[in-house]
């Protein structure tokens, strides 16, 4: 069980003027697991994601990806260094087709002349890649990949910005929220993806603010408090009322009740 | 999972449940063109009644010599308000576009430039200076995030000036360069005779609908006008996209110009002054949705020719000028409520 983390984030700072969004910051996320981040709003788990995954550059500290200090200046940075992110509000173009979603962006162009020349994508290719890429994860309930988005419903919606994050991403996958927006059989869905991906061996970061989801899925859950780690646990040894009271200061947890190493 | 399945066959049993409008409503939503080419049979159908010589190919080929110009205008209009933008200064660079390609042929005598450029210079300057115009628009929408339609109707007004600037008022009644007349010539296609014009101009549309539907840029002009944060979350360099929309749309109002210039004779700073707003007429009617990421391009073509038959076929039944504006201005209200209903549909 000495894994190393996929992902570091060491002492991460971030101002926004004259406010402290982040005050030295730290994150670790081993391979295989999920790490759900938790805080109360203002906590900074928002900013620390994005400084993760890109959109936003830290004033201070490092971030290691995989035993390398990387910088990005911008989410396309984290993304080609293998970090999807699935942002809250659906990242998807609702008129676009599932298919033209998963590869918006990322198109395939067809072999030879008619692809290099007349720049023709291989809209075949990428329906079939998209298909294998929604049954891999399970998500039996979409059924005609050339379907527009908006015809489907928010949690199948959600499957297909999960889907695409999956395909693309290499290293490990950022789920904003991913549940926020959804009704109770639509999280179920989402949560059944998350389970999927890691039992595929993807580590997944899950901001949430919902209690009982994170209870659910997560390995181990990183608490938030005044832009700085105020402890990590895991749901085997601490109850969600624990993790409020952690969240709001009522309690503090020693270091070495803490899960600082994997428990997967 | 069999419960999740089991409760999204109960949905999908609803869903074939839904009443004759809503299927009218689905399929309108997957072909928007279809509303455009159905009013078209129709229009078509009721004017034949009125006027014997209104199905003839002489005036089928009489009503497309009418609406080359503004269907071409209307092509580089689509891109524009596929992205969610609008381009009312279309005709206006058009114009301008027509008047360098003119005034650089011609030459100022009086201004001690007796002679004119050659025209293989003059064409592509030309050209050039509707690109410049397109992308000074796009320049105002992507860095100075200036909404479109402000952009455009300031732009518009410089370069109606700049036009007038240039001709100092007049028209220039000049022999024109024969390979700027090219356009204006007349060609027998079995019982049709058509303008090259026409031709270049449905020619312009399959390049278009070529790139629009098989190629990445197409794709992401479509997932721009769609949702543009999902697009540059998706990472689509969104700004670049929309700055060769509009400087695409500024080649293509130049070479409308051309046709323009081939079917009146002369470049005059008079005859595109329709141009901005007809254009969005027909990409209106022909199915594309002003909030962008829906419609199709030869739905403007379509909703050109409507618009062209509707002149045209109230014109032989006797009604009066002042009804065909009544009835251009239904049709387009007509449109955009069609374009709202389907829209409503899958929200």
């Amino acid at each position: 069980m000495s894994k190393a983390p996929i992902l570091q984030a060491v002492g991460v700072t971030k101002n926004y003027g004259r406010v402290v969004a982040l005050d030295g910051s730290d994150l670790e996320l081993f391979p295989g697991e999920v790490l759900a981040v938790v805080g109360d709003n203002g906590a900074g788990k928002s900013t620390l994601i994005k400084c993760l995954s890109g959109a936003e550059v830290p004033d201070e500290g490092q971030i290691i990806l995989d035993g390398v200090t990387v910088s990005f200046k911008r989410p396309q940075d984290g993304r080609h260094a293998g970090i999807e992110t699935v942002y809250q509000t659906l990242a998807v173009a609702p008129a676009l087709d599932i298919a033209s979603n998963l590869y918006l962006g990322r198109e395939i162009r067809k072999k030879g002349p008619l692809g290099s020349v007349l720049r023709m994508l291989d809209s075949s290719g990428m329906r079939k890649g998209a298909k294998d890429h929604i049954a891999a994860l399970g998500i039996g309930t979409i059924q005609n990949i050339s379907q527009a988005v908006e015809t489907l419903s928010g949690g199948q919606r959600q499957a297909v910005a999960v889907a695409r994050a999956a395909a693309f991403g290499q290293k490990l996958i950022i789920l904003d929220e991913p549940t926020a927006a959804l009704g109770v059989r639509e999280s179920r869905q989402v949560l059944k993806l998350i389970e999927s991906l890691r039992d595929r061996g993807m580590p997944v970061i899950l901001i949430s603010h919902n209690m009982p989801q994170v209870f659910e899925v997560a390995d181990r859950i990183q608490i938030q408090r005044l832009g700085k780690r105020a402890a990590v646990v895991t749901p085997k040894t601490h109850t969600m009322n624990d993790v409020v009271a952690i969240m709001t200061g009522a309690m503090t947890v020693d270091k070495k009740d803490q899960a600082l190493t994997p428990v997967r | 999972m069999s419960q999740d399945t089991a409760t999204y066959d109960a949905a999908s049993e609803f869903h074939d449940r839904a009443s004759l409008s809503q299927k009218i409503q689905a399929t309108l939503h997957k072909y928007p063109w279809l509303s455009s080419a159905f009013v078209l049979l129709f229009a078509s159908i009721i004017f034949s009644f009125f006027n014997e010589n209104f199905l003839t190919p002489s005036n089928f080929s009489l009503i497309l010599q009418q609406v080359a110009i503004v269907g071409a205008v209307a092509a580089g209009q689509t891109l524009i308000i596929l992205t969610a933008g609008i381009d009312l200064s279309c005709g206006a660079i058009a114009v301008f576009a027509s008047m360098t390609m003119a005034k650089l042929v011609q030459g100022s005598p009086g201004e001690g430039h007796p002679v004119g450029w050659a025209i293989w210079l003059a064409f592509p300057a030309g050209l050039l200076v509707g690109m410049l115009g397109g992308a000074i628009n796009g320049f105002l929408v992507t860095k100075v995030k200036l909404p479109p339609f402000i952009v455009t109707l300031g732009t518009y007004n410089v370069f109606v000036a700049l036009t007038l600037t240039l001709t100092k008022g007049t028209v220039p009644s000049i022999e024109m360069d024969p390979f700027l007349l090219t356009l204006g010539h007349y060609v027998n296609i079995g019982p049709f005779r058509i303008t090259t014009g026409v031709i270049f101009m449905i020619a312009m549309y399959s390049v278009l609908a070529f790139i629009l539907r098989y190629t990445g840029w197409g794709r992401h002009v479509y997932a721009v006008g769609d949702d543009i944060d999902a697009a540059r979350l998706a990472g689509i360099s969104v700004n670049r996209v929309l700055m060769s929309v509009y400087v695409v749309a500024g080649l293509i109002f130049a070479l409308s110009a051309w046709i323009v210039i081939g079917r009146v004779t002369v470049a005059s700073p008079n005859t595109g002054s329709d141009l901005n707003l007809d254009s969005i007429t027909a990409v209106v009617i022909g199915g594309t949705s002003l909030f962008g990421g829906r419609g199709t391009i030869f739905g403007s073509l379509i909703g050109a020719i409507i618009v062209g038959v509707f002149r045209n076929g109230l014109t032989l039944a006797g009604v009066d000028l002042y009804y065909q504006l009544l009835a251009i201005g239904l049709l387009i209200i007509f449109a955009v409520s069609v374009d709202q209903w389907i829209r409503k549909a899958r929200k």
